[in-house]
């Protein structure tokens, strides 16, 4: 299950947004997920749902692979349907003994669901169209200025670098431990949730300690590689705003705006007046 | 002469807790490389082999004695950027030493902390992973590379950072017979193009393409010579838990058999072809 988690992978590409500044993706996502709790109805997920179609479309990144994703956090999206459907209070559509579906609560679950995945999903796309360490250098700039007031934004961005780097390497070391201790006869599978966790004991203290080792290895290795932290660095792939990270500007702009005025209530307004029109004729 | 590592009466001490004695690694260790020079340092386990590399690096600092590298003094801290840049260090595990998740920008690292301008280090970037043969994979993510590719990853960040001399502490200990070659014949490559390499092993075949094997043994220097010269005690080396190469010892049995092989045979085409020639 752990494999198929897609948040913090990349998928390499060369499209439009692929080339678009980390700084611009960053702060990108960053509305994108403030937006998603701004929208109140459908017209508003509309928009979202349009603008995630253009940005998966352009990026070329296959729907599956973005959809993958979703598996692992699959139960939580099912949890949050299921306690926003029995849990609303409101006008009652079906009643299956101590348990009423309300109207409301439908809508609600249909909303917070949806609002999950849209979140996974956008989120999963900004690393998957973005390189690691673009992403991490886009960070460690947004950060800087936060620098004089003593956040060490270099050394953040280097942890994030090497996480991101050494989540296959850990799977892959899990998978092993994993696989000695149960020829060993551990039994990670069977029993109730306290067994299963109590089970898991033997696979994390090894995993701690292959992690420490292998962290020390990589500081020895830094080290002698010249590594002493951010001052004296250069970096091969220096970063430039250039005319496309305009262009992107202008079009979070319209997006946010476009947001805004459908919270308002405007659009769906203009909307349904639209909708009444074309019924009319 | 022209001596690029000059290790002079080094004594390395690891520290142990307060009532313990320290562990001597090195004991009185004297060894000087000659710049260009292609040397192989075997030993088995805790003969001190890998802790000497890390004392040239300036990774460990000597407990007694100096070590010069370029004739900088690794205690010296000014120098100690110099110190590793001339002296590359690739290690032994190939997951362990890669930084970045991008192939290309992980052989940039070493040449991004030496602070150079952004166009040498894309020039030196592709100058290296074409050096290794992999500028294919330059997009990459090392986990999805063989060991032997991950190393030669290693090997050429080291050369992005143009050192005189690579260590290379077991590169290929832990990686599969191809993998294994194709290291092997990255080194020589390198050799061959001027680079001083010292590379830590113990596989008797590739100490055997060095140009001078030194034998290391609890911590001190047990055989120092060209391969033909070291692998004439092939007895003694196998009294330290070693082995010796396949030819020696096939060289070694022949002969106790009465048949004459010179001494200087070493390697498995020279050996083929002396066989060929002689039982025609």
């Amino acid at each position: 299950m752990i494999r198929d988690i897609t948040l913090g992978q990349y998928y390499p590409g060369d499209s439009w947004f692929h080339r678009l500044d980390a700084r611009v993706k960053i702060i990108w996502t960053f509305i994108y997920i403030v937006s998603l709790f701004l929208i109140r109805d459908f017209w508003g997920y509309v928009i979202v749902l349009v603008t995630l179609a253009l940005i998966i479309g352009i990026s070329r990144v296959p729907l599956n692979f973005i959809l993958k994703g979703l598996k692992p956090i699959f139960l939580i999206i099912i949890f949050t349907f299921v306690i926003n459907m029995f849990m609303t209070k409101g006008t009652p559509l079906i009643e299956i003994g101590f348990l009423t579906i309300t109207k409301e609560g439908l809508r609600n679950a249909f909303f917070m669901g949806t609002r999950l995945v849209l979140l996974i999903i956008g989120s999963s796309i900004l690393t998957l169209i973005t390189k690691p360490i673009q992403l991490t250098d886009g960070i460690e700039k947004l950060l800087s200025p936060l620098q004089k007031f003593g956040l060490p934004s270099h050394e953040l961005a280097m942890m994030m670098t090497i996480a991101l780097r050494f989540i296959p390497t850990l799977l892959e070391e899990t998978d092993k431990i994993m696989k000695a201790q149960m020829a060993r006869g551990a039994d990670f599978e069977s029993g109730n949730i306290m067994r299963r966790a109590k089970s898991l004991i033997p696979l994390l203290v090894p995993l701690f300690i292959s992690a420490f080792r292998i962290a020390q290895d990589l500081a020895m290795a830094m080290e002698a590689r010249c590594y002493r932290g951010g001052s004296h660095r250069t970096r091969m792939n220096g970063m430039r705003l250039r005319k496309r990270d305009g262009v992107a500007a202008l079009l979070i702009i319209l997006y946010l705006t476009l947001i805004i005025v459908q919270a308002q209530g405007i659009l769906s307004l203009l909307m349904m007046s639209v909708i009444q029109l074309i019924q009319a004729a | 002469m022209n001596h690029i590592i000059s290790i002079e009466d080094l004594v390395f001490e690891y520290e142990r807790e307060e009532k313990l004695e320290p562990i001597k690694a090195l004991d009185h260790v004297s060894i000087k490389i000659d710049k260009g020079s292609f040397t192989a340092i075997i030993g088995s386990n805790g003969s001190g082999k890998s802790t000497l590399a890390k004392n040239i690096n300036a990774l460990l600092l000597p407990s007694s004695g100096v070590v010069y590298v370029k004739g900088f003094d690794t205690k010296d801290e000014t120098k100690l950027w110099e110190i590793r840049q001339t002296a590359g260090m690739v290690f032994q595990n190939p997951d362990n030493q890669l930084v970045s998740s991008i192939v290309e920008d992980d052989v940039a690292f070493g040449p991004e902390n030496l602070g150079i301008e952004p166009t040498e280090i894309r020039r030196r970037v592709d100058a290296s992973l074409y050096a290794v043969n992999m500028y294919e994979e330059r997009r990459k993510a090392p986990h999805l590379l063989s060991g032997g590719q991950k190393q030669r990853i290693a090997i050429a960040g080291v050369i992005a950072m143009k050192p005189e001399c690579i260590i290379l502490d077991e590169p290929t200990a832990m990686l599969d017979p191809q993998g294994r070659q194709e290291v092997m014949e990255i080194i020589e490559k390198l050799h061959n193009e001027g680079i001083t390499v010292l590379l830590i092993t113990h596989f008797m075949e590739e100490a055997a393409r060095a140009e001078r094997v030194i034998i290391m043994d609890e911590g001190h220097v047990a055989f120092d010579g060209t391969p033909a010269e070291v692998f004439a005690n092939a007895k003694k080396i196998k009294a330290l838990g070693l082995d010796v190469p396949f030819t020696v010892e096939i060289a070694d049995r022949l002969r106790s058999r009465g048949i004459d092989i010179p001494k200087d045979i070493i390697s498995m085409e020279e050996m083929v072809d002396y066989i060929a020639c002689r039982f025609k």
